[in-house]
């Protein structure tokens, strides 16, 4: 019931409209083998308390060493987002006790960050957004608390480290987001691009991406900002939606009603689909960041920069742009076909072995995304070869097989990963354009349906159509379609 | 800037610590006494001086992404208070 368009109430009398003023903290898992600062194992899943050292566990006498991936990673993302790598950044630390940061503070970066300056375009509406990016930089994730499921939960809480000193990235966006819509289109653009570039899995249930928002309104027109609201536990596209929809109808109804927004920081229930004050912790926004005297500061050269440069792929947007000018697709199968890099890699493959872009367009999006979505796998699990389903698609336009039983060798190629070439030798199903056999199917179809023949010959024209799928039937769908229309055509209109 | 007992109590706040009145009047003397003795090094012109984070000035050294073994859950346990099911035990928090 918060719809979007709700918010855009006007104060009584005075005719006034409020605007919603959104930036979003991304916090993204970078897809290394090993943590930031040791090196325990980062998989996700693994028994409670069994990736851990010294280090990550923040027992007294140990030493971080900055894992080079990570950097690379970091890098990699910032300079996706367009950003200016600073050569010099710091590692600060966040001083805050909670059971969850073994050390009693967070390695993080504070005003020396690893990036600055980048901004990434998001469609949304049908138009394109410009959100600015603040800054990238590199910190550790915290441990994992468990409030539920030990017989003394109601007493106790329970920690698994195992997530301590996993590497992180913290993407904070410019307020430059004017609705949910837009958040919306800004966090699912921005996991596309990590996701593309292989810095991170983007899966967002087990925690890989994470995303907070900052949202106040003001008169529209107005260009200071209000009072913000901090929202956490923004854990999927809806969730980020729906939280700022309500938010935004919250704020908008205080205001309206000539009360204040107070600055703090509320967590979303997606149960309640209702956003509400998290308990504060007392005085817990006062970090004293001090530069982490156990780690120099980062210096990143031009020449490194280049390196990394190098290694990025071709990123979503250029790349939906290059398949609607090279191989003359529609926009929106572009997007669909860039929105994941095994896709559009898959596609690629079989569109130029094929030689054929847009057979090889409709087959990825139906027929492999139709698989994909059944076996729940992803692209790169295929286990069909492009240049096989390139094969397939060759037979049709050589005019060997219909476009029928091109659907049955699909299943058959996809389910044995054989040639297509052999499936059709083998189970005989190359197609009949021999006349004469069709001629025969035609005359024993017209015997069998002699009724309908005899209502064709007083008029009824339209009958046309039942006489193609019998005779098409009646070949087991191997006869060329246009050639039994052509036949029949001229044996039904024989005086 | 003097520093005055309502600051001394909240920095012992954000430490975790607790102190009775006497120690927080004592303390409170002591933060006086070396953040004076430290002032003076505003007597000092610095501006042509760049900020230093650092002792060291060397570059980072920095480690290949490769796994190293953890250390078995039970050494990981050894030291806490209390454990339960492989897990750290700690009061109660609100997540
Ligand atoms: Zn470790």
């Amino acid at each position: 019931m918060y719809g979007s368009a709700t918010y855009r109430v006007a104060l009584s009398g005075s005719g006034m409209e409020y605007e919603p003023v959104i930036g979003l903290e991304v916090h993204c898992q970078l897809l290394t083998d090993s943590k930031i600062f040791c090196g325990c194992s980062t998989r996700f899943g693994a028994p409670a308390n069994t990736n851990v050292c010294p280090v990550c566990l923040g027992m007294p006498g140990t030493l971080p060493v900055l894992n080079r991936r990570a950097v690379e990673y970091a890098l990699r993302a910032a300079l996706a987002l367009g950003c200016r790598i600073e050569p010099v950044s710091i590692f600060a630390r966040k001083n805050y006790f909670y059971p969850d940061l073994p050390k009693g503070y967070q390695i993080s970066m504070y005003d020396r960050p690893l990036a600055v300056q980048g901004h990434l375009d998001v469609e949304a509406k049908g138009e394109t957004k410009h959100v600015g990016i603040t800054r990238v930089h590199m910190e550790e994730d915290a441990g994992k608390l468990l409030h539920e499921g030990f017989p003394d939960s109601d007493r106790a809480s329970h920690v698994d480290y195992n997530r301590s000193g996993v590497p992180l990235i913290e993407i904070v966006s410019e307020p430059d987001m004017r609705s949910p819509e837009e958040a919306h289109a800004y966090y699912s653009a921005l996991r596309t691009i990590l996701v593309y570039i292989g810095v991170t899995d983007g899966n967002m249930e087990e925690g890989s991406l994470r995303c907070d928002a900052n949202v106040s309104l003001r008169p529209r027109g107005q260009s200071g900002f209000g009072t913000k609201a901090e929202l956490k536990n923004l854990n999927s596209f809806k969730f980020v939606q729906h939280a700022l929809e309500y938010e935004i109808r919250r704020q908008t109804d205080l205001l309206v009603r000539g009360e204040r927004v107070t600055q703090e920081t509320r967590l979303y229930d997606p149960a309640e689909d209702r956003t509400s004050p998290m308990r504060s912790k007392e005085e817990a926004h006062d970090y004293r960041y001090f530069p982490e005297p156990d780690l120099l500061p980062l210096q990143v050269n031009e020449e490194w920069i280049g390196e990394v440069r190098r290694w990025l792929p071709e990123l979503p947007a250029a790349r939906r742009r290059r398949f609607v000018a090279e191989y003359g697709l529609p926009e929106q199968d572009a997007a669909l076909l860039t929105s994941d890099r095994a896709l559009a890699d898959y596609y690629e493959a079989a569109a130029r072995a094929a030689r054929n872009a847009k057979a090889a367009a409709n087959w990825v999006m139906t027929e492999i995304l139709r698989k994909v979505k059944e076996d729940k796998i992803d692209v790169d699990r295929v286990p069909l070869p492009p240049v096989r389903l390139a094969a397939l698609i060759r037979l049709v336009d050589d005019g060997a097989i219909s476009g029928k039983i091109a659907k049955e060798v699909f299943e058959t190629i996809y389910a044995t990963g054989k040639d297509p070439a052999d499936v059709v030798r083998e189970q005989g199903l190359s197609q009949v354009t021999d006349e004469g056999a069709i001629r025969e199917a035609i005359e024993n179809v017209i015997a069998q349906n002699q009724s309908q023949y005899a209502q064709y010959k007083a008029g009824k024209t339209a009958l046309l159509g039942f006489f193609v799928g019998q005779v098409l039937k009646a070949t087991g769908g191997k006869a060329s379609p246009s050639l039994v229309n052509r036949l029949l055509k001229e044996r039904l209109d024989r005086p | 800037m003097a520093i005055a007992k309502q600051e001394v109590r909240h920095i012992a706040k954000l430490a975790n610590l607790d102190f009775s009145e006497e120690e927080i009047g004592r303390f409170t003397q002591q933060f006086n006494s070396i953040l004076e003795y430290v002032a003076r090094l505003d007597a000092l012109d610095t501006s042509a001086i760049e900020p230093t984070s650092h002792v060291d000035s060397g570059s980072h050294a920095l480690r290949d992404d490769v796994l190293v073994p953890s250390i078995s859950r039970e050494e990981a346990l050894a030291n806490a208070p209390e454990s339960e099911r492989g897990h750290f035990k700690v009061p109660k928090v609100i997540g």
